[in-house]
């Protein structure tokens, strides 16, 4: 296929194998199914952060994403219990939702660059979070609880999708929803930096004024960026509204933007699948250093920091230095 | 005909301070012309006002009789006035052939989302990109070092490489901004060279430089400017022998030394 090795082709047949094949295998014998949901997450994590690093590769320090897994996570809520939507059109809408939001918000704040744009991202999640907190229809404090799960997603007669509550192994039903979203996700930002369009969010991370010079419209390229990235964000969160049936103005919070953007650190800016792994590291390290009770946080932060002195270019600077040298237009 | 690009009283203040004020000029199709002037002159701001990477306090920019003053810098370039940076202002981390593929944007027949979906516009887009730029940089000296990394090039090579960005947007105007700052006598006049090849493309040039000994073997005309002011226009010859160029230049005439 396009702009792809056959050494890339193989591995990534290979990785969706893995993925789909041998881990529920793995997961089923051990008669954990536990790890299914913990795995879901990671997934779900992953696509939020796939978003972050979008803004990453064009320039922006984003911290902002819990923002739109709370709104994405709230409009699927509300759409699905006020309005009776089925989950299957309350997502993509949710994404939406998400994507027309940053583009208002967008289109001032990211002007800014480094810090500041940083620091106003920053403060996003927080909104979000008083704004649910506040407003009438996402019931404050209290949350939104029974959300429906799933239902049969059907087209023209023949049901794709069967529905989730008559599902037996509802985990594993979930953990394959996250997944091939997560593939789908990851797939179409290869296929985006193997693309012109990589060339032009690159060349928007290195010099917006040398862009602006060669004819590119460089805020409508920032905005479709953010917009994407939000969607993303938004997806993320509304299938963990899915999941656990409910949202408060806390699922979501600046925590968890912070991380999203540490995911991307953790497994390098410089490759388009870092997030992913970033992700995972950082979720079982963090669950790993469970038994270490109160010194958690610092010994998580003291590897963190080591980590990002030892390999400022994050993990996968350790192998796939040829993989990155490929450039666009394949 | 409308002027090729005419400045007319083109006025810049940053606050109180007058950078440039009520400047007036033409370019003409096909020529080398100069803008110099003393440190502080108001030049980097003229050449910004130029190319609409500031917004003039008063009079405007227009290019065959379309006024640019003002645009967003894009849009000014998809009317065919492109800028160079001075320094070393490139896509650091890209090859020297991805930095002037990504620069032939405006040459782009497919959409985004065509380029996404690798139509076969976008296909077609690609190899004819790829063609251009290996002949850009063929013409300023570069093919050899196309699949280097752009951040690895000596500073002679960057400035090549800057206008082969510039080229690349098929621009009618190239305004190169002090494209021999730095260099030594040796890699001025291989930077001579490359602005004649600019030209003989057919695209008119316009610079703002200091180097004095290149601007007098470069252009066709030159257009001085102190404390923000036009203070002469002519031939490079006019220019030398001008009372006030000199003055400006060198300070006040003083009979008591003998100058």
């Amino acid at each position: 296929m396009i702009g792809m090795s056959r050494q890339f082709m193989l591995s990534s047949i290979l990785f969706v194998f893995v993925l789909l094949v041998l881990v529920p295998l793995a997961v089923n014998m051990s008669g954990r199914q536990d790890l299914f949901y913990t795995l879901t997450s990671v997934a779900l994590l992953a696509i939020a952060s796939g978003g972050v690093w979008l803004t990453f590769y064009i320039g922006r320090i984003n911290i902002g994403q819990g923002a739109f897994s709370l709104l994405g996570g709230y409009v699927s809520a509300i759409l699905m219990v006020h309005y009776g939507v089925s989950f299957w059109l309350a997502l993509p809408i949710a994404g939406i939702a998400c994507s027309i939001v940053s583009v208002l918000i967008g289109l001032p704040i990211l002007r800014l660059r480094g810090v500041y744009f940083a620091m106003t991202s920053l403060v996003l999640t927080q909104v979000m979070q008083l704004l649910a907190l506040a407003l009438p229809i996402t019931n404050g404090a209290k949350g939104m609880v029974s959300i429906p799960l799933p239902g049969a997603l059907t087209l023209f007669g023949v049901t794709l999708i069967p529905d989730f509550a008559t599902i037996g192994n509802l985990k594993q039903a979930f953990y394959f929803l996250a997944v091939v979203l997560m593939i789908a996700c990851y797939a179409g930002l290869y296929r985006l930096t193997r693309s012109r369009l990589g060339a032009i969010c690159v060349s928007l991370q290195q010099n917006e004024e040398l862009s602006a010079s060669i004819g590119i419209n460089i805020a409508a390229m920032r905005v479709l960026a953010y917009a994407v990235s939000s969607f993303l964000g938004g997806i993320g969160g509304a299938i963990f509204v899915a999941i656990s049936q409910s949202i408060y103005p806390s699922s979501f919070t600046v925590t968890d933007s912070v991380n999203f953007m540490l995911n991307c650190f953790l497994g390098g800016l410089g490759y388009v699948f870092g997030p992913m792994l970033g992700t995972l590291v950082l979720y079982f390290g963090w669950d790993l250093l469970y038994r270490t009770a109160d010194y958690q946080l610092l010994i998580f932060s003291s590897i963190l920091i080591a980590l990002m002195l030892v390999l400022p270019n994050g993990l996968l600077s350790l192998r796939l230095k040829a993989l990155a040298k490929g450039g666009h237009y394949g | 005909m409308a002027e090729f690009l005419s400045v007319s009283g083109v006025t810049r203040r940053f606050g109180g301070l007058v950078a440039v004020n009520n400047v007036s000029f033409n370019v003409r199709e096909g020529e080398i012309m100069t803008v110099i002037g003393p440190n502080g002159a108001g030049k980097s701001t003229l050449f910004k006002l130029i190319c609409s990477f500031l917004r003039t306090t008063e009079g405007e920019v227009r290019f065959r009789g379309e006024k640019i003053s003002d645009l967003a810098p894009h849009i000014v370039a998809r009317k065919g006035v492109v800028r160079t940076f001075q320094e070393a202002t490139i896509f650091k981390t890209m090859t020297v052939r991805d930095n002037v593929i990504v620069a032939h944007h405006l040459r782009s027949k497919a959409s985004l989302f065509g380029y996404f979906l690798n139509s076969a516009l976008a296909r077609s887009d690609n190899a004819a990109f790829r063609e251009s730029a290996d002949e850009i940089l063929a013409t300023m000296g570069l093919s050899g070092l196309a699949d280097e990394l752009a951040m690895s090039l000596p500073q002679g090579h960057l400035r090549a490489l800057g206008m082969a960005i510039g080229l690349a947007s098929n621009p009618m105007l190239l305004l190169l901004d002090e494209p021999f700052a730095g260099m030594n006598h040796e890699e001025t006049m291989q930077a001579v060279d490359l602005v004649r090849c600019v030209r003989d493309r057919g695209v008119t040039v316009l610079l703002v430089e200091h180097d004095m000994s290149a601007v007098m073997k470069i252009s066709e005309r030159i257009v001085v400017l102190n404390f923000g002011e036009k203070i002469a226009q002519g031939t490079p010859a006019e220019i030398q022998s001008n009372e006030r160029v000199i003055e400006a230049y060198l300070g006040v005439e003083d009979d008591s030394i003998g100058l």
